[in-house]
């Protein structure tokens, strides 16, 4: 029981991620309807557009005036993590989270320390770069390359030698660089870290019950964000912070749990 | 000290990375946003205007009801994550309602494409590519009754007609060979799909790849609407009043004349 | 001799140049030209498919078939091939092929009917066969049993089981699937011409003005003959016209100068209407000479039916009855009421089917009264009733019937009228043969190079062995029929068979003997070389019929089918080169072939089929007195003739009609044979296990010449002659009838035929024997009382009416619904299915549909939906565009898919004098599925 009350968010994660694949990947093999297209832009029940932002700002920045149902469909999206969720994408949703945080174990259960160090900042000057990039080939330059596109396509309309970087990834993860591409190099991440600040979801500290046991520490991808942890009670500030919820499920401290907390009227 | 020398390395890491991986990012992206041969759904931009406005979310994919459109995958030469279609595999059937199209958000298919003027939207209007016979390989030109592609194509008698032709080897039959004109041609592929030789005889290639143009400084005076293709043509120009010096230079170098 | 490469392609190329001017060049030059193809082996064969009868050459390597090309001595198609016959060295070597005899048997591997298909031995299948025959023949006697056979046998293969039914077991329930296709065409060529089969040839394609392409979508159909009109109109833009009557566009509209889209059952009118033109307002381009000279004016009876069984049949279901109905009586529509007021009827009449049994009834009758006839058939009414497209005007309409009329009665241009299935296929098709016949014998354009009505056949022997070896219910070789004693008389001399054996009574035809097996009174029936439950109309009833109730079918097919899949018991049979064999094609030209390789897996020839089961009769067991439902007293017993003929009881029927004296005297080897394999004479390498389960050595005599050499003479000296066995193994076939090694190009034609010569009446002689002493009267009824009239060496110029057919589309069924073939697939598609590039190129039968009517039905191109009728509904894919192209009102849906198994929507009402069913007018309701 108590290890599935340590996982209970892992495992709510990988359900929600694997569902998504599954209802994308009916779309197109078995003609459902309930979620059509794929993580780029997507339609619910065919009526509500979604698209990802980062994507239609690469294509608006290439000198194309995106269609109005991916203007609207990037709208929805900006609006559901940045006012609701947070960078809950990367966590939730992202197929490629699985890859990543599968490297993290391997590298792990082979005591493999990845010594490659780069700054987590790097991520937000790719993210720019992508953007001066579509704008100076006329194409959206991430979205030819990316390989969480690549993933999730892959599973949804065929893969053919796609794995191939996604093995490449996963090895560059176990053993260069420990949460290499989604907590360094992903300007998706990054980009939905930029929007994610004053989301109304985030985890909450209570340094009162905490006794420093640095559990959270221990699981966190994103340690960085965690640095109020022990110090002083409040709710974790940072965008890059994806509620993945490991902090709160490991916590035997009750330290920590979800809260909603509207960050752009309290200040603390 | 070591941790502000982790942190200037950190730094100088990251900097490496973004740098050279920007260089390379920027090499493969241009080039893998190349694609002369990928053959679009119907209503598809230009390809290069395609190729930025497609999101590559495959809800044309989806929307296809004969499975004939497929994203592009790394290796292939057709930009990642790109519809396509292969016509000897599964031909775009023109679906009269156009699904594909009415599935893009984007903007990369556009009902507009397939519509003239004033006219409905028609999925005839499509130029998805064009139609090209090798002659050698077709064996309706050495004889053989064939016309498979002529009878297939959704456009009889306008896209492909048959070109008939004493067959001089009997003395008594006529050879019907299939000839595509591109003012109609769709680029649909039911041709290649349908070609009966092992390797088509008949196959679509880009409009662009298979096509020139006529100057346009010269009409056809036996054609009835030929003035149209020139409609905006702008005046002859060249002519200036300033002296030509490479006509005077031409005119004072008389040396070659007189070698010997 | 050995050639290198550069002496081949210079006599290849003096090949090529002969063949273009029309020179025969010396053999010897051919076979030298083959080899150098490394060590393939060329020999000369036909074409599998239609009946245009091109020829083929056939390379064969280490027993195996291995290319094939168009043979360029082949008058036909001279070294040219339609992309069925570019395929026809793959049609043998399908996966599927049957290679073992297959049994449906329970667990214990005995026969039952709710069995599976196991493999068996040939001896257990022949047991299993012979039982269920034997115990057939004891409870319902000869009219027990019957065969599907084809129009696709060979030659011999035909005479073969012709001879075993009607000679051994005294059965006439023997009838191909040519009855679906061309016998329409014999009723009019016999009531006509008194002899079956075209006056003319494929030459007159090539010498006429005219090519008028009437319900025949010859572009896909025929096509090496369509490539030779089309020539024909490229070499005289100007003065060559071709015409395309069809109830939708098609492919032969492409070529046509004229094409006119007509109502179904319309021709009726159209060519009612052509005549008026002729007799009331030109009456000067009737050929009085000709007319009065050669030719009678007829006419016959009308009240006759539909060919449909009457309503009170208890298997019929309410919805059929709705139609079946107007078999026994039919309430007469405004139009019929025009075309039928000659006989006192007018709309809303009901008619009374009084001469359903006697359609055949026709008597003579003045010019004058043929003119009465024709009176109501002027433009305005026939364009009324005869405009087929709703978005054509009338006046343009009329224009084009005036064109079309104009170009048959202009003096001097020669006229060919081609037809197929659009005539056959129809409930009144003898009577629209005939009416060809009336236009053109008015005219005097008949039996002329580039002149003369011209029935094109749909398949490659539908000719050569339905319609001359007489695998028909009610005929014999050479045009006899088994009604006729003398007829009878004449064919059991050459067969060598106790007078009084062959069954005077005739027996059923394909529609009746699937309405036989519904009904009980046929319980053991034979399949070869056809696929009845796929090609038969209202297929419901006979599916049921085969699978639920006792009886015992049986199947020979070279791969599994609809038929196959509904029998019991499946026979293994060789495909056509691997046998030897000869077709007859539609311009009477016999082509032969030999066998070229060893059969697959334990398939045989069908002749070895049939000989093995006649192996299982002895005469006493069949030659007794039977019972004949409907003949007094049954079959008497003609043993003891047989036994003066110095026959024994115990003797098999393979003894008397295979194996006799004069069979023997066939010897194997021939030097015709020389390298040649023969499966039947000799065995072959497997060393087959036999129907004795003995290994298969062969007979030890040529019986494909023996057979062929007795059937020849059933025509010698009767119009009929055909060639030696071995005069067809120099040539690319002869056209019949071959007389003094001539072969005749334009029968009745005293130029040309010595019959007609011999007949010395003139210039021409219609000397065909048959129906040419009859009755005489006026339009409305013959008058005995003016007593018999004859005819001899006159044609007959009938007067046919215009009727409409039995089913027609109303509110709850909208549409006419129309079958037919595309080019890619030959019939049910058994063979070109399995060919991978015919299967890709048309993998599907489609649902040709209007676009406005898709609209109307709220479907678009692609859909899916149900066609139903009255009898049963299929599923298949709309398409608005492409190679046909239907009026409002009417689909078109090809018949080659089993998956789209159209004939269980069709009506299996037939031409009641032919019995050809009309599988091109049902009425139908379309929906989304």
């Amino acid at each position: 029981m108590i290890i599935i009350k340590r996982h209970r968010y892992l495992i709510a994660r990988r359900v929600v991620q694997i569902g998504f694949l599954v209802i994308f990947a009916g779309s197109n093999y078995a003609g459902w309807s309930i979620l059509k297209g794929n993580y780029s832009s997507g339609t619910v029940l065919d009526a509500i557009p979604l698209s990802d932002p980062y994507a239609v700002l690469q294509i608006l920045f290439s000198g194309f005036l995106a269609g109005n149902d991916l203007l609207f469909g990037a709208l929805i999206i900006l609006i559901i993590y940045g006012f609701f969720f947070g960078r809950g994408f990367c966590s939730w949703i992202c197929p490629l989270n699985i890859i990543s945080d599968s490297a993290i174990a391997v590298s792990k259960r082979l005591k493999i320390e990845p010594s490659f160090k780069m700054s987590v900042k790097t991520r937000y000057v790719i993210m720019l770069l992508g953007l001066v990039l579509s704008a100076l080939l006329g194409v959206s330059a991430f979205e030819i390359v990316s390989p969480v596109a690549i993933l999730h396509r892959g599973v949804i309309f065929g893969i053919g030698f796609g794995w191939t970087i996604i093995l490449a990834l996963f090895l560059f993860d176990v053993a260069l660089v420990k949460n290499g591409w989604c907590g360094h190099l992903c300007p998706l991440g990054a980009f939905y870290s930029l929007i994610s600040s004053y989301a109304l979801l985030n985890v909450k500290h209570d340094s009162d019950n905490c006794t420093n046991c640095n559990r959270c520490f221990g699981v966190c991808h994103e340690p960085q964000v965690l640095d109020i942890i022990g110090k002083q009670s409040g709710v974790i500030k940072s965008g890059e912070c994806t509620n993945c919820a490991r902090c709160i499920e490991v916590c035997d401290d009750d330290a920590l749990k979800f809260s909603i907390t509207n960050r752009l009227l309290k200040k603390n | 000290m070591s941790s502000r020398r982790d942190a200037l390395r950190k730094i100088f890491n990251s900097a490496m990375i973004a740098g050279s991986g920007g260089l390379v990012w920027g090499t493969v992206a241009s080039s893998a946003a190349k694609s002369p041969l990928a053959l679009r759904p119907p209503g598809a931009l230009v390809d290069d205007k395609f190729v930025q406005a497609c999101i590559k979310c495959g809800k044309c994919v989806v929307a296809c009801p004969y499975d004939t459109l497929m994203l592009a995958e790394v290796t292939e030469d057709k930009c990642l994550g790109t519809p396509f279609f292969e016509p000897r595999k599964i031909p775009c059937y023109l679906c009269t309602n156009y699904p594909c199209i009415k599935a893009c958000p984007s903007g990369a298919l556009l009902i507009d494409n397939i519509q003239q003027e004033s006219e409905p939207a028609n999925i005839e209007n499509a130029r998805m590519g064009l139609a090209v016979v090798h002659k050698e390989s077709c064996i309706a030109f050495s004889g053989i009754q064939c016309d498979v592609c002529y009878r297939a194509c959704p456009l009889m008698g306008k896209a492909i007609v048959l070109v008939k032709e004493k067959n001089e080897f009997t003395g008594k039959h006529a050879n019907l060979k299939p000839v595509v004109n591109s003012d109609y041609c769709t680029g649909c592929g039911i041709c290649e799909k349908v070609c009966i030789v092992e390797k088509a005889a008949i196959f679509i290639l880009p409009v662009d790849l298979v096509t020139g143009k006529t100057g346009d400084h010269y009409v056809n005076s036996w054609e009835k609407n030929d003035e149209k293709r020139i409609e905006n043509r702008e005046t002859l120009q060249r002519s200036t009043d300033e002296d030509v010096e490479s006509a005077i230079e031409y005119l004072n170098s008389d040396n070659e004349l007189f070698e010997e | 001799m050995t050639l290198d490469r550069r002496r081949f392609i210079k006599r290849s190329a003096a090949v090529a140049a002969a063949t273009a001017a029309g020179i025969t060049i010396p053999i010897q030059d051919i076979k030298a030209a083959s080899s150098a193809e490394g060590n393939w082996k060329w020999d000369k064969a036909v074409c599998r498919f239609c009946g245009t009868g091109c020829g083929i050459m056939v390379a064969t390597k280490n027993d195996r078939i291995v290319a094939v090309k168009g043979d360029p001595l082949a008058p036909v198609n001279r070294g040219l091939n339609c992309i069925k016959g570019y395929f026809n060295a793959k049609i043998m070597y399908g996966e599927d092929r049957l290679k073992r005899p297959l049994l449906r048997v329970d667990e214990n591997g005995n026969f039952s009917k709710q069995g599976k298909f196991k493999p068996v031995s040939w001896k257990r299948a022949f047991d299993e066969m012979e039982l269920q025959m034997k115990k057939t023949l004891k409870e319902l006697g000869p009219t027990g049993i019957g065969v599907f056979s084809s129009g696709q046998h060979t030659i011999m293969e035909g005479y073969a089981i012709s001879k075993l039914m009607k000679a051994g077991f005294r059965s006439h329930n023997i009838d191909p699937n040519a009855r679906h296709c061309m016998a329409s065409a014999v009723v009019g060529f016999i009531q006509t011409f008194g002899i079956d089969e075209p006056a003319g040839n494929y030459d007159d394609i090539e010498i006429t003005d005219t090519i008028i392409s009437w319900g025949a979508n010859m572009a896909e159909m025929h096509p090496i003959l369509w490539s030779r009109a089309t020539e024909n109109k490229l070499s005289n833009r100007e003065r060559t016209k071709v015409v395309n009557l069809s109830t939708y566009t098609n492919r032969t509209s492409d070529l046509a100068d004229l094409e006119i889209i007509f109502k179904p059952n319309t021709d009726l009118a159209i060519w009612n209407y052509i005549a008026h033109e002729i007799v009331y307002n030109y009456p000067d381009s009737i050929d009085w000479e000709f007319v009065n000279k050669y030719t009678e004016f007829a006419t016959g009876v009308v009240d006759i039916g539909y060919g449909m069984r009457t309503p009170n049949h208890p298997k019929f279901t309410d919805k059929e009855k709705e139609t079946v109905r107007n078999e026994e009586s039919k309430v007469l529509s405004e139009d019929e009421g025009i075309s039928l007021s000659y006989l006192g009827y007018k709309a809303g009449d009901t008619m009374e089917m009084k001469n359903r049994a006697t359609s055949v009834k026709h008597w003579r009758i003045t010019f004058q009264e043929f003119k009465r006839g024709l009176k109501p058939y002027d433009v305005n009414y026939t364009a009324k009733v005869a405009k087929g497209n709703p978005s054509e005007s009338i006046d343009d309409f009329k224009k084009k019937l005036k064109q079309l009329a104009a170009l048959y009665i202009e003096k001097e241009r020669k006229v060919v009228s081609y037809w197929t299935m659009g005539f056959n296929q129809h409930t009144r098709g003898s009577w629209v043969n005939e009416q060809a016949y009336m236009v053109h014998l008015l005219l005097g354009k008949q039996s002329k190079p580039g002149s003369g009505a011209f029935s094109l056949t749909g398949q490659p022997s539908a000719c050569g062995t339905a319609r001359e070896v007489g695998t028909f219910a009610h005929r014999l070789p050479a045009d006899l029929v088994v009604a006729n004693p003398k007829h009878r008389v004449f064919s059991e001399k050459i067969w060598k068979v106790p007078f009084g054996t062959i069954n005077p009574k005739p027996g059923s035809h394909v529609m009746k003997i699937h309405r036989d097996i519904e009904d009980g009174k046929i319980k053991f029936a034979w399949i070869t070389t056809c696929n009845p439950y796929q090609n038969s109309a209202n297929a419901n009833h006979w599916l049921k019929a085969a699978r639920t109730m006792d009886n015992f079918i049986v199947c020979s097919d070279g791969y599994p089918g609809i038929s196959a899949k509904v029998s019991d018991l499946i026979l293994p049979s060789a495909m056509i080169f691997e046998k030897w064999g000869a077709f007859g094609n539609a311009e009477r030209r016999t082509q032969h072939w030999k066998q070229q390789v060893t059969p697959v897996g334990a398939a045989m020839p069908d002749i070895w089929q049939f000989v093995e089961l006649a192996k299982r009769f002895k005469l006493r067991e069949v030659w007794g007195a039977q019972p004949i439902p409907g003949l007094d007293g049954g079959l008497p017993d003609v043993l003891e003739k047989a036994q003066r003929m110095g026959y024994n009881p115990n003797d098999t029927l393979y003894d008397v009609l295979f194996a006799n004296k004069e069979a023997q005297s066939f010897a194997w080897p021939d030097p015709v044979g020389k390298d040649t394999q023969n499966t039947e004479a000799e065995g072959d390498k497997r060393d087959v296990t036999g129907s004795d389960d003995k290994p298969f050595k062969g007979y030890g005599f040529f019986i494909q010449k023996y057979l062929w050499e007795e059937y020849r003479k059933f025509g010698l000296g009767h119009g009929h002659d055909l060639a030696p066995f071995n005069a067809y193994h120099n040539v690319r076939g002869l056209k019949w009838p071959v007389v003094n090694g001539k072969e005749t190009l334009w029968r009745f034609n005293s130029k040309y035929d010595s019959y007609a010569e011999k007949a010395g009446v003139g210039d021409f002689a219609f000397y065909g024997k048959a129906l040419k002493e009859i009755g005489q009267g006026d339009l409305k009824a013959l008058k005995p009382a003016l007593g018999k009239y004859k005819l001899a060496n006159r044609a007959k110029i009938f007067f046919r009416p215009y009727m409409e057919p039995p089913e027609k589309p109303n509110g709850e069924y909208p549409f006419w619904m129309c079958t037919g073939r595309v080019l890619e697939h030959w019939h049910s598609g058994t063979m070109t299915m399995r060919v991978p590039e015919l299967y890709r190129a048309v993998p599907e039968a489609l649902c040709y549909m209007h676009p406005k009517d898709a609209v109307k039905s709220g479907l678009i191109e692609g859909d899916l939906v149900w066609v139903e009728s009255r009898r049963g509904k299929v599923k298949c894919h709309v398409e608005t565009r492409g190679r046909n192209r239907v009026p409002q009102g009417l689909v078109f849906i090809p018949w080659f898919d089993e998956k789209v198994f159209i004939n269980k929507v069709c009506l299996d009402a037939t031409c009641p004098m032919s019995k050809e069913t009309d599988f091109k007018k049902s009425a139908v309701k379309i929906y989304k599925v």
